[in-house]
């Protein structure tokens, strides 16, 4: 056992590059939820990403064009939600988890002739200048496109929710719909398009999977990344660079176990590839108590169906 | 939640296998297999549904076979097996070490059925066991590794610690340090024999530590196409992966039950198929094959490794010869001594010279 043969600066970038998938589902559920809507589909767009992405990749020739199909499949999936849940009214909880096993079975459907087949490449770019700082350059800036965009990604979102007006009104309807509909604004559109995004982001959280991760598809292949995704929207309070932090600890999680293993030390994997699960599940049940909502940042309204008043 | 998906898509294939095969034509003599992933992994299972399509091409109108994918090795095996039983099955083939259990329960029920558990040791009046000596095709990808590696450090991805994945390492690291005296072993075990997402992530990681060689015993192609990214040598494991890396590619271990699988059906429609048996052939039956070399091997390695591969073929070497130590250093081979098939089917030690410690 020698720690001094964990390169830590290789780790941190393979910890950004496993997390990636987790941040950009996670940021498009955070939006989802500030709206006032609980979409636990977002396993099920995920993968719906995943296999759509890695098709067209496949049959295109092009990463890049993957990677848009699957942020238009994962939306396309989350407008059947939206539509269920907003103007069908049904229970968002019972439509979440349907939305998760439809896009599991259709995915293992769709997929189901491109097993064990590769895919095109998505070369890493990086910056000019900054990519040279020892250590710090290696971990964050010699990447691929989409791992900047998650970053930039972060940036946007907590400048939209924090500094703009369009955030401050996603955020009314979130709180409380009645009176956001009483001063005029469009509930049902605001949601409709908030779902929307959040879907996209679920979709190219899958495709970044199936197109750079891996690269492969394989059936059921996000094993459970979408639940982490939402359980990291509760633990950091619904806040986006909580978010992104969250979701390197889980990253990182995982990959440090490798690293361990690699080096000889002898630990207990089981439980350590149990830990992200066991948080997730603790903070499923978390949100689902809601005396916690008031203190943890929670959306006055998540998850309660808008019924117009007129 | 992953357990409950597996759960999940299992009862639904069960529900659409009942549906296909209450429609299956009946022919003379049928014949199931089970497969722990998809075929088209090119691994694993890709070889074993070769073995079936072989079958088919032999007997033609004669047998009919159906197979089953995605089987995961719990109680759902049992509902699979049973379920082709009651439709009508002969002869079943088990492809994976976690049916064993289901097998023997699912064979108690049905004593007329034949059954056939790939890489277990349990059986019974219907039941044959058989496995490949993979172990010997370690050998020479072990020499093959030893040669080729610059930074004396090659890494192996490994599925669950059972006897022949230990066996695996145990005979890649002989045969490596034999062609290298400054080799050193990395292990890292993901407890999956078939996750792209895992297996990539372990290629990478030891990449990162600095292996330039991967070894692995884990079913699908990502390692293939991870060690081709990062410009280092890989091994393909059950079926020929160059196609996802053309120059990573060292060779393969092929795994070959073609024959093996003609012949068990064609004792079963005779009446001369036993059960109780524990067929265990390698190298030198056809079972375990060594696939193209790469051109990037030297000469005179690609020499030395032929050479290993008909020792063993001719049954004139052995994998495990001594002298040789367990780990803790105490002596498991004499000079000149040969292991015997109990120990290498029990073997849950590493030898001498690889650290770490085997997860219990």
């Amino acid at each position: 056992m020698d720690l001094s043969e964990i390169n830590f600066a290789v780790l941190v970038a393979s910890l950004v590059v496993a997390s990636t998938p987790l941040v950009l589902a996670a940021l498009g559920e955070l939006i989802v939820e500030k709206s006032g809507v609980l979409n636990l589909g977002v396993e099920g767009m995920m993968i719906i990403g995943a296999v759509t992405g890695f098709i067209v990749g496949v049959e295109t020739g092009s990463a890049y064009i993957g990677m848009m199909a699957a942020a238009m499949a994962g939306a396309l999936l989350s407008l059947l939600f939206a539509f269920i849940i907003l103007i069908m009214q049904a229970n968002q909880v019972a439509s979440g988890l349907a939305l998760t096993i439809f896009g599991l079975g259709i995915a293992a459907l769709m997929g189901h002739p491109y097993t064990g087949i590769k895919s095109p490449q998505i070369s890493t770019i990086s910056i000019p200048f900054i990519s040279e700082i020892p250590v710090l350059g290696t971990m964050f800036f010699q990447h691929d496109l989409i791992v900047y965009l998650s970053l930039i990604s972060v940036l946007v979102i907590w400048y939209f929710l924090n500094r703009m007006r369009a955030g401050l009104i996603l955020r009314s309807v979130g709180e409380d719909h009645d009176v956001a509909h009483s001063l005029g604004y469009r509930v049902v559109t605001i949601r409709f398009l908030a779902i929307t995004f959040g879907g996209a982001m679920a979709g190219v959280g899958g495709g970044y999977l199936s197109l750079v991760r891996v690269p492969q598809w394989t059936e059921g292949m996000t094993a459970g990344a979408g639940w982490i995704a939402l359980a990291l929207v509760v633990f950091s309070g619904w806040r986006p660079f909580r978010l992104l932090i969250g979701a390197y600890i889980f990253g990182g999680i995982t990959i440090l176990q490798l690293n361990l293993q690699a080096i000889g030390v002898n630990i207990n994997i089981a439980l350590l590839s149990m830990a992200p699960y066991l948080a997730t599940i603790l903070a499923l049940v978390v949100i689902s108590i809601s005396r916690f909502r008031g203190n943890r940042g929670a959306p006055g309204c998540l998850g309660r169906s808008f019924v117009k008043i007129t | 939640m992953r357990q409950f998906m597996k759960y999940f898509s299992a009862s639904f294939l069960f529900i659409s296998m009942v549906i296909t095969s209450s429609i299956a034509i009946a022919a003379d003599y049928k014949v199931g297999f089970i497969y722990i992933g998809p075929p088209g992994d090119h691994g694993w299972n890709y070889q074993h549904d070769v073995g079936r399509k072989a079958v088919d091409e032999a007997f033609g109108d004669k047998v009919e076979t159906v197979f089953q994918e995605n089987v995961p090795e719990s109680a759902d095996a049992e509902r699979v097996m049973t379920q082709m039983a009651l439709s009508g099955a002969d002869m079943i083939f088990a492809t994976s070490f976690g049916y064993m259990d289901p097998v023997i329960n699912v064979a108690k029920k049905f004593p007329k059925v034949k059954f056939e558990h790939a890489t277990g040791y349990k059986t019974a009046d219907n039941v044959s066991t058989y496995s490949a000596r993979f172990y010997e095709g370690r050998s020479v990808v072990g020499h093959i590794a030893g040669k080729m590696t610059k930074s004396n450090t090659i890494g192996y991805v490994a599925s669950f610690p059972i006897p022949e994945v230990v066996r695996g390492i145990n005979s890649a690291y002989l045969a490596a340090k034999k062609a290298n005296p400054n080799v050193e072993f990395k292990v890292i075990w993901i407890f999956t024999w078939y996750d792209p997402a895992k297996e990539a992530d372990a290629a990478k990681t030891l990449i990162s530590q600095g292996a330039d060689v991967i070894l692995q015993h884990v079913d699908s192609s990502a390692i293939m196409t991870v060690a081709e990214e990062a410009g280092v040598y890989a091994f393909g494991q059950a079926s020929d992966m160059s196609a996802f890396g053309p120059n990573a590619h060292l060779t393969a271990i092929i795994n070959g039950w073609a024959p093996y699988y003609v012949e068990k059906v064609k004792q079963g429609m005779a009446g001369t198929w036993k059960g109780g048996e524990q067929t265990f052939d390698g190298i030198g039956a056809g079972m375990v094959i060594i696939g193209d070399l790469n051109d990037k091997i030297p000469a005179s390695v690609k020499k030395e490794a032929m050479a290993i591969r008909d020792g063993i073929a001719a049954g004139t070497l052995h994998s495990f010869t001594g002298p040789i130590n367990k780990q803790d250093g105490s002596p498991w081979l004499k000079a000149g001594e040969t292991a015997d098939v109990g120990t290498l089917l029990g073997m849950n030690f590493y030898v001498e010279g690889i650290e770490g410690d085997i997860p219990k």
